[in-house]
């Protein structure tokens, strides 16, 4: 055990864990070596790993890709988006399967805002179980299922870390809205019923975000509220870079009479 | 005569008003009290948010309701769970199978996605929703996922999703008792282009009994 006793020892011990690796950190400069192709590597803005039952937060500038890994096949990204200059323009999940008339999301499908505009583009999807219905766990249930659900604890709730996220960007409970969820999935059965795909999955599955505003996103990594298994979640990657604003023949943007108001929405939103 | 919409309440009235069509409502409904909606002239959405009424950072989620119950449909029975996943209210009884709370409720700004921006000065649930929270000191923030009861949304096998012809009619009811003291606040759905009102919003009855 080092003495640290005094200032400059204690100093001494805090400045020798420079350079040390942990399995959830971001990595400043950002690197990845695994960039979609035409992707200059000054591009990239943000690689972290996100802790099993962990978070994070980012702002993004229109046209950043956000790419989402699952790396070992159990994790479960919980997101809340923002409008960055105005928050309290946020996803509404309601309106994002209402207007694209199914509540089911995927590639080529967009995430709108309560004010009628596209948040973000969903451009790649390999894991193709996501869900928009059953929420973020809560201290409640993560009570139930674990006996315990608090941020200090070893079991964090979904929505509570998001609570931390949007904090961390002045914002608070009330800013907390009903979330999307990628890598696990939820159907409905004819009766209604909620049918959940929650895994493990491959390792590796990968969905990629455009952010068609400047935004916030925070983004929760813990066991989804329909899991019944013991404690299961594994670790989350998110790498974003730069990239241009969808185009005027963008096929996300052209697929439907809807979308292609939405995305007028947008441009019309940044005309000024 | 006896009136017909007060059949089958325990307890006084101590509150009876109409909402007329398009209009929004809000109403303190204390533990224990109930809430029955009266559908007057016919097919009605009537859009529907809670607070609770000691902190209204707390209220109702759509969400934590779905995963709680394991299904998107509002069925007499179902607890009306909050962001914190307490029961807020619960539906006692209710003429119809069931109600949605996936769909959402109606904005200027959703109308210019849905049918075009010829729609955006219509009056929609969202300014409703807004005129009445913010009088009461909420505001956009506060606006989060709501019920509509006697709204028919479907999901079929391939996710499709839509609004489709309602499934009210005049004299049916839903009843609700509060199991906290609850801010009720209500859009008596004005919309005109989609089935949900019979394109032809009318009035609702509101009658709280305790």
């Amino acid at each position: 055990m080092v003495a640290l006793n005094d200032p400059l020892a204690a100093r001494a011990h805090a400045r020798a864990m420079e350079g040390s690796v942990a399995d959830a950190m971001p990595i400043l400069p950002p690197v990845a070596d695994d960039l979609p192709d035409g992707v200059a590597a000054g591009d990239l803005l943000w690689e972290e790993r996100i802790a099993a039952g962990g978070y994070a937060s980012r702002r993004l500038a229109r046209g950043s890709r956000v790419r989402l890994i699952d790396l070992q096949g159990d994790a479960c990204a919980s997101l809340q988006l923002f409008n960055a200059e105005m928050p309290t323009e946020r996803l509404n999940i309601a309106d994002t399967l209402k207007i694209q008339w199914n509540a089911y999301l995927g590639v080529g499908k967009f995430l709108l805002s309560d004010m009628g505009r596209v948040l973000m583009s969903i451009v790649a999807d390999d894991a193709q179980t996501h869900d928009a219905l059953c929420g973020a766990s809560n201290a409640a249930s993560n009570a139930r299922a674990y006996g315990d659900g608090s941020n200090a604890g070893p079991f964090p709730n979904a929505r509570d870390r998001l609570m931390l996220g949007v904090a961390k960007h002045g914002l608070g409970r009330r800013d907390v809205h009903p979330c999307l969820t990628l890598f696990k999935g939820v159907t409905v059965a004819a009766d209604g019923a909620t049918v959940p795909e929650l895994g493990p999955f491959a390792p590796g599955r990968a969905v990629t975000l455009r952010a068609e505003m400047d935004l916030i996103l925070v983004v929760a990594n813990c066991p989804h509220v329909l899991d019944t298994r013991p404690w299961s979640i594994t670790p989350l990657r998110a790498t974003a870079w730069r990239g241009p604003i969808a185009g005027e023949d963008d096929p996300i943007r052209t697929a439907t009479p809807e979308g292609r108001r939405a995305f007028l929405n947008v441009d019309d939103y940044y005309r000024r | 005569m006896a009136d017909l919409s007060l059949e089958g309440l325990e307890g006084a009235v101590v509150h009876d008003e109409v909402v007329a069509a398009r209009a929004p409502w809000l109403h303190t409904v204390r533990a224990g009290q109930s809430l029955r909606i009266v559908y007057l002239e016919g097919n009605q959405a009537v859009d529907f948010l809670l607070y609770a009424a000691a902190d209204d950072a707390e209220r109702y989620s759509a969400q934590d309701t779905i995963a709680a119950q394991r299904n998107i449909f509002l069925r007499t029975g179902a607890a009306l769970l909050s962001n914190e996943g307490r029961v807020m209210m619960t539906i006692t009884a209710t003429s119809v199978d069931y109600h949605d709370t996936i769909g959402g409720a109606c904005s200027c700004e959703s109308n210019t996605l849905r049918y075009g921006h010829h729609t955006k000065a219509q009056h929609a649930c969202v300014d409703n929703f807004l005129d009445a929270n913010v009088r009461a000191g909420r505001g956009k923030r506060d606006m989060v996922s709501n019920i509509n009861f006697f709204m028919n949304v479907p999901v079929e096998a391939d996710g499709a999703l839509g609004i489709v012809d309602g499934i009210s009619a005049p004299g049916l009811t839903v009843d609700l008792r509060a199991e906290m003291d609850v801010v009720v606040v209500v859009s008596n759905c004005p919309q005109i282009n989609n089935p949900c009102n019979g394109f032809n919003p009318t009035p609702v009855r509101m009658i709280v009994t305790a």
